[in-house]
Order: C-alpha cells, then sequence, then structure tokens
C-alpha cells in the first residue's frame, strides 16, 4: 500500500477560503474550501467540497477514504470546523466473515461505496489529511491491477454490510460530476506525492458547487452537530462490537493476569486520544484480529467517562446524514430493488403462489392496472400511494417526523440493522416490521438485543447498568463444529435446528398467509384459532408465515405490520399478557391493570391510523380467567373498527372454545379455526428425509421404522426427531473404530425406542430385593383372598407372614416391612396413603396385577 | 517391658483408629463423588457424552436419571460433573444450576435461586430482584438472548424432579424444556427421581418438549458384587499412613468377607434391601463397636449391628410400658379378637380390665379409673392407638372410638421380651379365656 503522509508529527493548520455562505436558515456558516498548511514547510493544500479526501483513522497505512460533501462552521465556542462526508471503505475494513461476499480477490487500490445508512458522517475537518485521486469504473470495467500510480483508488461496487452491488448509473453520473472539476487539481497533486514524501502540495483554489440538498442541509441544522473524528467512530465501533464480551468479562474480571492485560492496554490506548500516531501500531492492527476486540472493549471502560460525552454527539449527529444517504439511496436505487427482489425469491420455498405471481406481473402492474386481478391492483395502488408519501415527506420538512427521528435515531439503526436487508430499503418511519420503540431507553434495549449482527460501523450506545439486558456469559471456548458425519446428522436432527421449509404443511401454511395477508390487505383485524396436538408444528408454521409476510412486507408487497409474541406458559399470571403486549407495541412499562387500559385505548379509540398488528398467542387455554376478561378482551379488540388487530391463538384442543370459553368469547373468536392433525408415519418419514438431505447416516429402513413407531403412538415430531437423535448415539456408541462412518441401522432405531417407549415397572419389579417382592406376591395374595383391589397394610403383613412361614423363610418385622412398603411407595410401584396410618395405611397396586406376575415369575 | 510395649502399641493403635473411623464414616456419611461406581458403568457412560455433548458443542438436552432412593443418582451426576469440569476446555465454559424440589417449593422461589446462581443479579443493578413476573420474563429474556455457539451452556440439575410437577401450570419445566428444544442458550436439563411415573406427571406440552432420555438407575447387582462391595466400602484406601495397619485392617476384612456368619449377616441384609445406604447404616453401627483394646471388626460385631437395625421400633416401645399399660394394650387385642377389629372406645377396654382384676382379686391392679384413663391417653400419645375420627371437642373422651395400632404378633413377641412380666398377665394375654 502507499505510504501517505499522516505519520508526520508536524502540526496542521486548518483555515477557511473563501467567503462564508451563510444561509439564512442554517444557523452556521458554510464553506467551499478549506486550506491545510503544515507549519514546518509552509506547504498549503486547498481542498474543497466534492473532492475525495483521505481522513486520519487508527491504520495509518490505510487512512479512510471519504467524498467531502460540505464544509461548515458550527455553533458552539469556540467554533469547530466540521465536515460532512460520505464514506467508502476499503476492502480490509470490512468484516473478515462479509469479505468472501465478493467473490473474487479484490484488487489492491479498489475501495467500496459505503452504502449505510447507520454510518455518522459528520467528522471533524481537522481529521482531514488531504485530497485522494478516486476513479469511478462503470460495472463492466476491470479493476487496473497494476497502476503505477498508487495513490489512485478505484470504486466499483457498493457496499451496504449486506452485500457488494454495483453502482447504480443515477449514483455514478453524481458521484463523477464533482469529480471532474476537482480533477484538474488533483492530478499535480498526486504527482507530487510520488515524487515526494514531505507533503507538498500546490495551492489552488476552486470554487465547488453545493451539491446538498436543501432538505439534507435543514436536516442537520435541527440536530446540535458536533464534529466527531473518525478515531472516535472507530474506537466505538470496536467496543459496540466487544460490547456483550466486555460485560461479561467486566464480571469475571478477577483473575489477576486479566486485569494486568488490561491495565497494559489502557497504556496503549489513552495516547491515542492525544493523536501520537507512533505509538499506535498496535492498536491499528486490532480491529481485524477477532481475539484482540476483547481487549479493546476493555479499554472501552476505561475511557468511558471521557469518550462518553462524545458518544452522545454521535448519537445526535448521526440523524442528518442518516437522512440524506437514505434520500439519495431511494432515488438512486430504485432499478436495483427489483432485481434484489426477485433474487431473495428462490430462497423462500414456501412463499405463495400470489407472491410469485405478483413478481412476474410487476412491470404490467404499473400501467394495466385494470387487467389485473384485484388483489393486484390493490397493492400496485398501495405502492404509489407509498410512493406518494415519500416524495411528500421528501419535499416537504414535515416536523413531527423529524422530531421523531431525533428521538430514537438507535432505535431506528438498530432496528433497520437486524432486519436483514433493511438497509438498502428507505426507511420511512415506522416502516421497521418489528416493533418500534418510542422511548429512547427502550430502544438503547433493543439495541443491545443483536449482539451477535452488529453491523461494523455503528456506534454503540452507552447503557447504565440499570436498564441493560440481562445475558449470560458468553463461552470462553468456541463450540466445536460437528466433525462426522453423524455429529451434523445430530446437530440438524435436534428440534431447535430451524429447518428452511417446513415440509408437511404447506396447506396449513397458506390458509394461515392467505387469512393474514388478507387481513392487512383489507387493513382490518380478526381472529384465528389454530388447534393441534403437541409436536404438530403450529407454532413453527406460524412464524414461517410471518417470517415470508414480512419478507414480503419489505418488498411492498403487503403493508408494514408489527409482530408480536406471548405465550401463555411464559406468563406467571394470564393478566400479565397486557403487559408484555403493551411492552413489545409501545416499549412501555406498566402494571397489569394498566396496561390492559391504554391497550384498550389504542385499540379502541379512533386515533391516527396505525399499522397493522398481528398478535400470535400461544398456548392460550392458560390464559383462562374465571372471568375470562383476558380472553375477551383479546378476541374483541380485533373486531374494532380501528383496531387493525389480527390474532392467532394456538391451543392444544379442538374444542376450547367449546369447552372452557363464556358464549360471548368464543363468538368474538369467530369460527376461522384450523387444525393440525398428528403427522402420519410417511410425513414424518418426509420431514426426517428432508432433515437428513445430502447426509448418509440412517438407512431407509431406520427411518421408516422410527416414522411408524412414533405415528402410531403420537404422531409427535419432535419425538421423532429425538429417537433419531438418540439412534445416532447409540451408534456411534457401539461403533468398534472411531472413525468409521457408521450408518444407523434398524437395530440402533430400535434400541433407541424401545428405551424411550419402553415401561420401566417390569424391571423395577425385577431388580427389587427379594422382600420386596415377597411384599408384592403377598399383596396379590390378599387382593386375591378378598377380591378387593386394595388391601390395609396390616392384611398383607399378615398375608406375607403366612408366606414366609410356607416357604419356611425367617419373617421379617414390622418396621422391615413398613420400609419395603414406603420404598415401594416412593417408586410408585404402590399407591399407598400417608404413613401416618401405620397399620391402617390403605395399600394399591400401580401396575396391572399381570405385568407384576409376568415380573415375578420370571426368576 | 512387654507392657509398656504393649502400651504403646494400643496408643498407636487408638491414633489409627481413630483415622480409620473419620475415614469411614466420612465415606459412609457423604456421598463424595471420589467414590467408585457400581455396575452402573452403562449409564454413566451415556451422561457423561450427554454433558460433554452440551458443554463442548453446546447441544441442548435433556434427561431424567430414574432410580429408587439410595440408588446412586446424586452419586452418578456429581461423578459425571467432576469428571467433566476436570477437562479444561470444559471447566471454564460451563454454568451450573442445583435446584431441589424440596427447597424451591415453588417457581418464584426457584426463579430467584436460578437468577443468583447464574450471577445475573448484578446486572440489575440495585433493583436486585421486582416482582415474580418481571423476574420471570428477565430470566427468559436472558436465556433466549444466547445461540449454540456464542454463549455458556448452562446445566440445570433438578433434584426431586417429581416436586417441580406439581408447581402451578409447571411453568418452569415448560420453559425449561422449550429452550432445550430451541435454538437459544445452550443447556442440559437433568432430572433425578424416584418415581417411574414421572412421565405422567408431565403436562402433555411439557412431555412433548421433553426428549424423553431417561436413565435408570435400578441396583441391578447380585449378592457376589454386595460382598465387594462392602469389602470396598471396609477397606482403607492406600494413602492411610499407618501402611502396617492399613495392610493388617484390610487383611482383616478380607477375612469378614470369607467367612460365613458374615455372609449370612449380609444376604440377610441384601433380601430386605439392595439399598447401599441400609449397608452403609450397617457397617456405620459395626464400626462404631471398634475400640483401642478391640481394634479390628469381628462377625459378632456385625451380627449385632445388624440386629439392631433390624429390630421392631414398635416392640421396643411395647418394653418401656408399664404393667398396667401392657394389661390395657391386652385387653384392646381381646377386644379385637372378639370383635374382629372393630375400633372400641375406653369403656369398652376399661370393663375388659376390670374383667380380668375381678376375677384375680388382686389389688396389685386395681386403679382408680382417671389413672387408667391416664394410662390410655399415654398409649394415645406414644401412637399405639389411634382415633378413628378426628378428636371434636364435645365427644366425650371415653366414648371416643379408637383403633390398635399392633399386630397381634407384636403383642405377643413384645411380652415374650418384656422384663418381670406378672404370670398371670402373661396367662391373661395368650387366652382371654384362662380365668374361666
Amino acid at each position: 500500500m502507499a505510504h501517505y503522509p499522516t505519520r508526520l508529527k508536524t502540526r496542521k493548520t486548518y483555515s477557511w477560503v473563501g467567503r462564508p455562505l451563510l444561509d439564512r436558515k442554517l444557523h452556521y456558516q458554510t464553506y467551499r474550501e478549506m486550506c491545510v498548511k503544515t507549519e514546518d514547510c509552509s506547504t498549503e493544500i486547498n481542498i474543497q467540497v466534492g473532492q475525495f479526501v483521505l481522513i486520519k483513522g487508527d491504520d495509518y497505512e490505510n487512512p479512510f477514504v471519504a467524498k467531502l460533501l460540505e464544509l461548515f462552521e458550527d455553533d458552539s465556542d469556540p467554533p469547530k470546523k466540521c465536515a460532512q462526508v460520505q464514506w467508502f471503505v476499503r476492502f480490509c475494513e470490512i468484516p473478515v466473515r462479509k469479505q468472501h461476499l465478493l467473490g473474487r480477490k479484490p484488487a489492491a487500490q479498489e475501495i467500496f461505496w459505503y452504502d449505510y445508512p447507520a454510518c455518522n458522517s459528520s467528522i471533524n475537518a481537522e481529521t482531514i489529511i488531504g485530497p485522494v485521486r478516486v476513479i469511478l469504473l462503470p460495472p463492466n470495467d476491470v479493476v487496473p491491477t497494476d497502476l503505477k500510480n498508487e495513490k489512485t483508488l478505484f470504486v466499483k461496487l457498493s457496499w451496504n454490510e449486506k452485500k457488494f452491488r454495483p453502482l447504480s448509473p443515477e449514483l455514478f453520473a453524481e458521484l463523477n460530476k464533482p469529480q471532474e472539476g476537482a480533477a484538474k487539481c488533483q492530478k499535480p497533486v498526486g504527482a507530487k506525492n510520488k515524487s515526494a514524501e514531505s507533503p507538498a502540495w500546490t495551492p489552488a483554489e476552486y470554487v465547488a458547487k453545493r451539491i446538498e440538498s436543501r432538505h439534507s442541509a435543514s436536516k442537520s441544522r435541527q440536530t446540535p452537530t458536533h464534529p466527531v473524528t473518525p478515531r472516535a467512530r472507530k474506537r466505538l465501533e470496536l467496543a459496540g462490537n466487544s460490547w456483550m464480551s466486555q460485560q461479561a468479562s467486566c464480571a469475571t474480571l478477577d483473575s489477576p493476569g486479566r486485569t494486568k492485560r488490561k491495565v497494559a492496554f489502557s497504556e496503549i490506548t489513552s495516547p491515542s486520544k492525544r493523536s501520537q500516531p507512533d505509538k499506535l501500531q498496535t492498536l491499528s492492527q486490532a480491529p481485524k484480529a477477532p481475539e484482540t476486540t476483547r481487549e479493546n472493549g476493555l479499554s472501552y471502560t476505561e475511557d468511558d467517562k471521557k469518550a462518553s460525552p462524545e458518544r452522545c454527539m454521535i448519537l445526535r449527529t448521526r440523524i442528518p446524514p442518516l437522512k440524506t444517504i437514505d434520500i439519495r439511496d431511494e432515488r438512486t436505487l430504485t432499478p436495483i430493488r427489483g432485481g434484489r427482489r426477485s433474487s431473495v425469491v428462490p430462497s423462500v420455498i414456501l412463499k405463495p403462489e400470489n407472491i410469485e405471481k405478483r413478481d412476474a406481473k410487476e412491470a404490467e402492474t404499473q400501467n394495466e392496472a385494470t387487467s389485473t386481478p384485484h388483489r393486484v391492483r390493490r397493492k400496485s395502488s398501495l405502492l404509489t400511494m407509498n410512493r406518494i408519501r415519500r416524495q411528500l415527506r421528501f419535499l416537504g420538512n414535515s416536523k413531527s417526523d423529524q422530531e421523531e427521528k431525533e428521538i430514537l435515531p438507535a432505535a431506528e439503526i438498530s432496528d433497520s440493522s437486524s432486519e436483514d436487508e433493511e438497509a438498502s430499503i428507505p426507511p420511512l418511519p415506522r416502516r421497521t416490521p418489528r416493533t418500534v420503540s418510542r422511548n429512547l431507553q427502550s430502544s438503547l434495549k433493543s439495541s443491545l438485543k443483536t449482539p451477535t449482527k452488529m453491523p461494523k460501523k455503528r456506534p454503540k450506545p452507552r447503557t447504565t447498568p440499570c436498564c441493560a439486558t440481562p445475558q449470560i456469559r458468553s463461552r470462553i471456548l468456541a463450540a466445536q463444529e460437528p466433525a462426522s458425519v453423524l455429529e451434523k446428522a445430530r446437530l440438524r436432527l435436534h428440534v431447535s435446528a430451524v429447518p428452511e421449509s417446513l415440509p408437511c404443511r404447506e396447506q396449513e401454511f397458506q390458509d394461515i398467509y392467505n387469512f393474514v395477508e388478507s387481513k392487512l390487505l383489507d387493513h382490518t383485524g380478526g381472529c384465528m384459532y389454530i388447534s393441534g396436538v403437541p409436536g404438530t408444528g403450529k407454532t413453527a408454521t406460524v412464524h414461517e408465515v410471518i417470517r415470508c409476510l414480512q419478507q414480503a412486507a419489505q418488498a411492498n408487497d403487503v403493508p408494514p405490520f408489527h409482530y408480536i409474541e406471548v405465550n401463555g406458559m411464559k406468563l406467571t399470571e394470564p393478566h400479565q399478557v397486557y403487559v408484555q403486549i403493551l411492552q413489545k407495541l409501545t416499549g412501555q412499562k406498566a402494571t397489569a391493570s394498566h396496561a390492559a387500559e391504554l391497550l384498550a385505548k389504542r385499540f379502541c379509540t379512533r386515533g391516527s391510523p396505525q399499522d397493522t398488528t398481528v398478535l400470535l398467542v400461544d398456548e392460550l387455554d392458560l390464559l383462562w380467567t374465571h372471568k375470562q376478561d383476558v380472553m375477551y378482551n383479546l378476541f374483541d379488540w380485533p373486531t374494532q373498527k380501528k383496531a387493525r388487530l389480527v390474532v392467532l391463538a394456538i391451543a392444544n384442543t379442538m374444542d376450547l372454545p367449546e369447552r372452557i370459553m363464556m358464549n360471548r368469547v368464543s363468538s368474538r373468536l369467530g369460527l376461522t379455526r384450523m387444525s393440525f392433525q398428528p403427522y402420519t408415519y410417511s410425513q414424518l418419514q418426509q420431514i426426517l428425509r428432508s432433515r437428513l438431505r445430502h447426509l448418509k447416516a440412517f438407512e431407509d429402513d431406520a427411518i421408516q421404522l422410527v416414522a411408524r413407531k412414533v405415528a402410531a403412538l403420537s404422531g409427535d415430531a419432535r419425538r421423532c426427531l429425538d429417537i433419531c437423535r438418540r439412534a445416532t448415539e447409540i451408534c456411534e456408541f457401539s461403533q468398534q473404530k472411531p472413525n468409521s462412518p457408521g450408518l444407523v441401522t434398524i437395530a440402533h432405531s430400535m434400541e433407541a425406542v424401545d428405551e424411550m417407549f419402553s415401561s420401566s415397572y417390569i424391571t423395577a419389579i425385577k431388580n427389587s430385593s427379594i422382600l420386596e417382592q415377597g411384599f408384592l406376591r403377598a399383596i396379590l395374595a390378599e387382593f386375591h383372598r378378598s377380591g378387593l383391589e386394595e388391601a390395609t397394610f396390616q392384611q398383607i403383613y399378615s398375608q406375607h407372614v403366612a408366606l414366609c412361614r410356607m416357604e419356611g423363610l425367617p419373617y421379617p418385622t414390622m418396621s422391615e416391612t413398613m420400609a419395603v412398603c414406603s420404598r415401594l411407595g416412593s417408586c410408585r410401584l404402590l399407591l399407598v396413603e400417608p404413613s401416618r396410618n401405620d397399620l391402617l395405611l390403605r395399600v394399591r397396586l400401580n401396575v396391572s396385577q399381570d405385568d407384576v406376575l409376568y415380573a415375578l415369575k420370571e426368576e | 517391658m512387654s507392657s509398656r510395649k504393649s502400651k504403646s502399641n494400643s496408643l498407636i493403635h487408638a491414633e489409627c483408629l481413630s483415622q480409620v473411623q473419620r475415614i469411614l464414616r466420612e465415606r459412609f456419611c457423604h456421598q463424595s463423588p471420589h467414590s467408585n461406581l457400581f455396575g452402573v458403568q452403562v449409564q454413566y457412560k451415556h451422561l457423561s457424552e450427554l454433558l460433554k455433548r452440551t458443554a463442548i458443542h453446546g447441544e441442548s438436552n435433556s434427561v431424567l436419571i430414574i432410580g429408587p432412593r439410595g440408588s446412586g443418582k446424586n452419586l452418578l451426576i456429581n461423578h459425571a460433573l467432576r469428571e467433566l469440569m476436570e477437562i479444561e476446555e470444559v471447566s471454564e465454559n460451563v454454568l451450573q444450576v442445583h435446584l431441589n424440589g424440596l427447597l424451591q417449593i415453588n417457581d418464584k422461589i426457584a426463579l430467584k435461586e436460578i437468577t443468583r446462581q447464574l450471577n445475573l443479579e448484578n446486572v440489575v443493578g440495585d433493583k436486585v430482584f421486582g416482582s415474580f413476573a418481571e423476574n420471570f420474563s428477565f430470566l427468559l429474556e436472558a436465556l433466549k438472548k444466547g445461540d449454540r455457539t456464542s454463549s455458556c451452556p448452562v446445566i440445570f440439575i433438578l433434584d426431586e424432579f417429581d416436586l417441580f410437577a406439581h408447581h402451578k401450570n409447571q411453568t418452569l419445566l415448560y420453559n425449561l424444556f422449550d429452550i432445550s428444544q430451541s435454538a437459544q442458550t445452550p443447556i442440559a436439563v437433568i432430572g433425578l427421581t424416584c418415581r417411574l411415573d414421572i412421565l405422567e406427571l408431565l403436562e402433555k406440552r411439557v412431555k412433548s418438549r421433553f426428549s424423553h432420555r431417561q436413565i435408570y438407575l435400578m441396583n441391578s447387582f447380585g449378592f457376589p458384587q454386595y460382598v465387594k462391595i462392602f469389602k470396598e466400602q471396609l477397606s482403607l484406601p492406600a494413602e492411610f499412613p499407618d501402611k502396617l495397619f492399613a495392610e493388617k485392617w484390610n487383611e482383616n476384612v478380607q477375612c469378614l468377607s470369607e467367612e460365613r456368619s458374615v455372609q449370612e449377616v449380609l444376604q440377610k441384609h441384601f433380601n430386605i434391601s439392595k439399598n447401599l445406604r441400609s449397608l452403609h447404616m450397617l457397617l456405620m453401627l459395626s464400626l462404631n463397636r471398634v475400640t483401642a483394646s478391640h481394634p479390628f471388626m469381628t462377625a459378632i460385631d456385625l451380627m449385632e449391628a445388624s440386629q439392631l437395625c433390624s429390630m421392631d421400633s414398635k416392640a421396643n416401645i411395647v418394653h418401656g410400658l408399664s404393667v398396667l399399660e401392657i394389661c390395657l394394650i391386652i385387653a384392646m387385642k381381646h377386644l379385637n379378637d372378639i370383635y374382629e377389629e372393630e375400633p372400641f372406645n375406653f369403656q369398652m377396654v376399661y370393663n375388659e380390665f376390670q374383667k380380668f382384676v375381678q376375677r384375680k382379686a388382686h389389688s396389685v391392679y386395681n386403679f382408680e379409673k382417671p389413672v387408667v384413663m391416664k394410662a390410655f391417653e399415654h398409649l394415645q400419645q406414644l401412637e399405639l392407638i389411634k382415633p378413628v375420627e378426628r378428636t371434636s371437642g364435645n365427644s366425650q373422651r371415653e366414648y371416643q372410638l379408637m383403633k390398635l395400632l399392633l399386630d397381634n404378633t407384636q403383642i405377643m413377641n413384645a411380652l415374650q421380651k418384656y422384663p418381670n412380666c406378672p404370670t398371670d398377665v402373661r396367662q391373661w394375654a395368650t387366652s382371654s379365656l384362662s380365668w374361666l
């Protein structure tokens, strides 16, 4: 890589060039050009808006690259020089695990347009090192690799934290325009750079056209903009990535070695704040190595106090750039979006037909709305409506929107980043499919919820301990990945492994999907009752439906909606359901009765039209109360005109509405019912096969045996998977050679089935002591004598003594026999009364008499 | 000279013996995970493999260990956990939560205990424990956060698992099993119970989420192995300081196990119960008879200990009764014979007793009625007799219906051993008609 003159310890002075342009609307002054002077050799570099610049970063080999969008002086005292930039990323800045997405080896000087709205784009102007030459390449061009001029960088693709994409033509044109103007000044600079390592920049003055839209400028005015050094940004992002691990390590800081390391590290980091570049070599490597991010996290606590104001500023200043980039995105990326969506579709297997249909007809729907079917027409009208809404927001600076944004930037960002591909879609306010939290505290929390999926350039809001979310500490050593075929099979057979599709539930999926979709499109509410015995895929199917609908909502095929899930079993008490719904809907915390009021107000009164809420109520029967008010409310709200609430209720019993609900509740539930039948053996077989696809771990007969056995007993898919998992273990265990690829045979699965279903009573009786067996015999004799299925202890004891006399055995004492009786009672071979009844306690058998006889005879 | 030598010898013995007693008592009373496992190799392998998979691969699992009391369920799990923790890559990587159904009697207490053992209470800051509902969602949230590869596996050990099944709605079990069957923090739920019908206690949706792995511990060893266990339990370890003494002691144990009378005692014990705890009890009692003057255990020690073990507790109580009380019990026995186990009241017993006293005309037994009443109440306090119905205030004590909690054979056996029993009383006991 080229060496940039960043290591020089010379001080640089920054001054404005040209008159300030005072926008009447803006309360700060903007400039078009800036002059950078180095003190010792009095060289001057002029940098103007629209140029590509290098910005100081931690890695002195590779400073950050960005395009200067705006130069301004903020209204703080003393005024600071700030700049708005559009970032570019180098290949090495892309997270290692995502680098493979490029699909080829990157050219040495290739950089990527950083298409990620969540990234903070406001910087301190004094961190600018100097201009750089960036050439935009059309998508078909090859990046020249062996260029003599090492300082030239090439842009060909954009990177949005998810995937690489070619630059759209609009973007391309826009980027190139100012570049041409600036190119004149950059040519000599580049040449100078090559000739001498010392910075010798020819002074030049240019007046660049401001390209910022007025809208974005007004946006940035609204928020107090403070300059933030890019280094802080970088450090924060590190801290963000390792926040969780750092939290955990703080808890376990008692080991002396670790504290030592922490101290040592803080010594390294603290000079970096005073920008002494020579000591920073160690730190510069840090972001790449995953091992060291931990320690970076530690340093985060060290300079927490000092850095926190800065961080707060980031939170606020992030908003304007976010908005501007959004808008540009929207304008330029529309053609790409269609293409992207079609590329998503194949990965969704259970995608219902009408979506595909719509996909194919997309082009036609725009112009020939009359010929398209009803639903599609509705959709297209919706699309246009959305477009209009966006336009409106675009032009008029709708105040309420901005204010809302200002309160919860973090929520917006975290939510958008947690959703797949959400970042690439123009984020309308309240567009996120999940619940959008309305106050800052909850938004902080929600941003903490996705520690693993943390995108790279996202500063982490600092949370106070009181609102920190709980977390089991993370493991120190990574979990081992499965090595053998059997281990892989076991991983896939685990119930928790989410399959890419749910076989054998296509019809149910389609029905639920159509139901929810129609409600979403009609902006109405409704209830659906789903029943079925455990392990028939009720919850999994609903989850799948919601997933598909969320994808469809992102593709604008259905209106956006909130999704909330509550589970009766995860509540301590039925009324807590209100608390949970309210919290997931708005982030508020309230007592049960207050939450019920708030929810009733929300759903029943005519407010501003809101997005539809889809509520999944799992284990409905546990919400039963004496007055049934919880169920009543849940099913009453959807009937309200303005509620737009879709309730999907799941329970085990088919006749639950008739059995436990009052008439007025079951009437509101309606007749939209669906029942999941237990899986048949061929369905179970199909499920197992689909999970074990491309894995040769099971014999076909072994799968069939398990499927048939389970189908005959319960039809519970969980059981089926568990048995197969156990069978792989048995197979592994019985293998002689550890490395030979074993195949699960019929014998193995038979053993697993037996293990899970066999009754243990007979083995228990066989393994009991002689006295215990004698006692059981005495019970049988006594039952036989009296003809009843119950006897008192005294009767059995005398019977026992008689039996012992007959066989010439020493007969046991009363205490011993009593001990035997209670022992058998504790394993529930016998059912006994509490032992305070002593001689009079009544005894029954918990096993059939035949079983006892069989077990005793075998000896 | 020789006497001094023997004295010093006995001193050494005394020191050794106190150590022997300490070592063996610890072995009998504490379930140390260091002791050997007997005859459960297959089950042990199953359990330890399962724990390893959770700890190393992050695979969630659930299993029930079922076996009668004293079959070594806790020993097995402790053994497996100890071995697991000895693996270097695991020891730092696993969290354990131990719950006991007898201590955590409802979900609220259980939740607090889980939060405490997971060290999560410091996360909440100053408000350590909010309401039950808050705690619950807090904990669920915490467990939901994790995923297979990155979070630390948690091993939940639920002792007396059947008692958790009686909690309201089985909420705790549902959620634990649900976590173990979904892609959340990897957990292993291990339940220990003695109830064979445990699966019938689980609600159907809880049952569906349980993986149905069951490990049975059934004491499935025979008598030769029992003798081996006896030997092993009594032998001194190799690291005993006085090698000479240990050698002698172990030799003695070996001799004991081959002696016929000892084998008989053990056989009898084995027939009554295969439970190792009862064997420990027997050994403990015989160990207590070992003194400096009697340094090695003999067959007689074991036989006497065995007698102590198999003693009938009620017969012992009867031995301590006064003659009047014995007379009352005999009167009750006769009433039972006459009326075929029908309940009786004080007045009936008193009348029966009066008949005997009048026949014999001995002033010795002629007690006032209140005195007899007192003796009757004492019997009730000893729970040798039991009221048929709950005592109500308004009914008169003399007419309250009672039942005898002693068997005929018990009474006769006790009378034979009763010290200084008057002959006429004994005669009266054998037959209610003897005075005719």
